[in-house]
């Protein structure tokens, strides 16, 4: 059974949660930009959270369905619809054999994800389903999602029965996703390891303004525009690893922050790393969109992604549950 | 050898990553160490998800779910990781000498291979012949990957040829051989770089299909030789493999 590509979208790509271990090599652990919502939209398909997913950008593929299939969207909300009618997101879906799958337009966020039951028939690299452009490799063919191209899916999970004669059927819940209510617009960070060699007014800059992200942004990294900062001495760092979500600062004065598919190292100062728990929503902010930093504590940090973690826990039981009631309710 | 514990600085890198620092520098011997000391924490520390050297410094990715599970509910994750690090760090180490992989590496220096060569001799004086006997004249370590799946970094050329990257990034071609200060590289795949190009090997640095994708690891010394432009199409249409001792 495969999920056919009736039109290709802007950046299509295969996900999971990450290679590791290969970044001595210099590979990247590139994964999806927002892990938080890519194994969200799996719980909801009732896989194993890392299982491959696809990641879109808008404008979205056009997906058609050979087989029945369960799926779920989740992160940005691309207006989907089955077969032309609006299905909604963070719902699981039995979609029937030949159904087609669009995405509309964006009402928000940045990159949307689409899990489906089972996960995609694919050969791994390097231990990862995840799509490394560069290397060409990993993925779908090492490459984006391009017209006509049919993607195996990996189990047939009899959904016939289910579904009889409907075109779509969404299951009654929906992932509650916020787990976090105080931060707010904010992007939290922790302070890196070249922070104190700007100058004092740089400093409270970065601080205090806010921060434009420009068209130049994409899975390596977002382009941030704001006024410039200036350390006291220009000292060169020698070449080390850096991390998803490493705010460097450019030798002209502006910020970049590092994402997914950025690279293994770098020799920019570090003056700050947003924590993981924030990643989904740095993730979810496209060229435009405006943000403010602010630092906190090591434990906040810590703190903060073990409650998202217990909360993905959560959803997770109660999807898996869920799931299994209403599939043994209906056979 | 046996490598007593250098001066070091551990600082978060985010929160779910640890820098150790060994010194801001490019130098043999601590390269050396950090090469051991990756290994030393890979094998000893729980819940590491991967380790990282570079230079002078090394980064461990860990698992901070599970190292909080066998922690109090105040206790910081980075304090106790910290700690462990510190305790593997003061052991000293013995490091088993094993004879250093050789790899000898073909490069054209020929002008169509090489756009920023006249540029990079004129800056220093040289001719490009000078340029190039003097990019040959010595092995080169590899003091680590990073950049680019394969990107190697090498080091360190004579001051005579050394040359800061350029302000600007521009599109550099696979396989491409070039300078950054006193460090020389290899572009394993067509990509936008700050360094100046002074030739092109036409072996495959990085290869996905293989078990072992990347060409270099870092502890290797290269050894470049120069070949003309036909040599570089008989080698890069029979994909020979390089030659190591």
């Amino acid at each position: 059974m495969n999920l056919r590509i009736i039109k290709a979208g802007v950046l299509d790509t295969v996900q999971d949660m990450g290679r590791y271990g290969w970044q001595h090599l210099g590979v990247n652990p590139g994964g999806a930009m927002d892990k938080l919502s890519a194994k969200v939209a799996n719980i909801l398909a009732g896989n194993d959270t890392n299982e491959a997913v696809i990641e879109m950008h808008f404008p979205a593929s056009s997906f058609f369905f050979e087989q029945p299939a369960l799926i779920a969207i989740s992160g940005a909300d691309f207006s989907a619809s089955v077969n032309g009618d609006e299905v909604p997101m963070l719902h699981p879906i039995i979609v029937s054999k030949y159904s087609i799958l669009q995405f509309h337009k964006v009402v928000t966020g940045a990159r949307a994800y689409l899990a489906i039951k089972g996960g995609l028939d694919i050969p791994g690299w390097l231990n990862s389903y995840s799509t490394h452009l560069k290397a060409g490799a990993g993925g779908f063919k090492g490459r984006s999602l391009q017209n006509d191209d049919e993607v195996s899916l990996k189990k047939h999970s009899d959904l016939c029965n289910v579904i009889g004669k409907k075109e779509f059927i969404v299951l009654p819940w929906k992932a509650d996703i916020v787990w976090d209510h105080d931060s707010g617009e904010q992007i939290y960070l922790l302070e890196g390891n070249e922070f104190n060699k700007l100058s004092g007014e740089s400093k409270d800059r970065f601080l205090r303004q806010t921060y434009t992200i420009t068209s130049q942004s994409d899975r390596m990294g977002y382009q941030m525009k704001g006024e410039l900062l200036y350390m006291d001495a220009n000292e060169e760092v020698v070449s080390s690893a850096v991390n998803f979500g490493t705010i460097q600062l450019l030798p002209g004065g502006q910020l970049t922050v590092l994402m997914a598919d950025h690279q293994t190292t770098g020799g920019y100062p570090r003056l700050a790393h947003v924590i993981s728990a924030h990643h989904s929503k740095l993730a979810q902010l496209k060229p435009g969109d405006t943000i403010r930093f602010r630092f906190v504590s090591m434990s906040t940090a810590e703190e903060l992604l073990v409650k998202q973690h217990q909360h993905l826990i959560q959803l997770n039981n109660a999807s898996v549950f869920r799931l299994q009631q209403y599939l043994n309710g209906q056979n | 050898m046996e490598l007593s514990s250098v001066s070091y600085q551990i600082a978060p890198l985010g929160d779910t990553a640890v820098l150790v620092d060994f010194g801001n520098q490019i130098d043999e011997n601590i390269n050396q160490e950090v090469l051991a000391r990756a290994i030393q924490l890979q094998e000893n520390l729980p819940d590491v998800i991967e380790v990282v050297p570079a230079y002078s410094s090394l980064v461990i990715h860990y698992d901070i779910i599970k190292w909080k599970k066998n922690l109090a509910k105040e206790s910081l994750v980075f304090d106790r990781l910290k700690k462990v690090i510190e305790e593997l760090l003061s052991q000293s180490l013995q490091i088993v000498q094993t004879k250093a992989r050789q790899i000898r590496i073909p490069v054209c220096y020929e002008a169509e291979f090489a756009p920023d060569m006249q540029d990079l001799a004129s800056t220093n004086n040289l001719t490009n012949d000078e340029v190039v006997s003097l990019h040959l004249s010595a092995t080169y370590r590899v003091y680590m990957l990073g950049f680019l799946p394969g990107f190697c970094y090498l080091g360190q050329v004579n001051e005579k040829i050394a040359m800061p990257r350029k302000p600007q990034p521009h599109p550099v071609v696979a396989g491409s051989v070039g300078i950054a200060g006193r460090q020389t590289g290899i572009y394993p795949f067509a990509s936008p770089g700050g360094w100046r190009i002074i030739g092109r090997t036409p072996l495959k640095l990085f290869d996905s299909n293989a078990p072992s994708p990347a060409l270099l690891s870092a502890g290797d010394y290269v050894q470049f030789y120069s070949i003309d432009g036909n040599e570089f199409n008989y080698i890069q249409n029979s994909n020979i493999f390089p030659e190591g001792t």
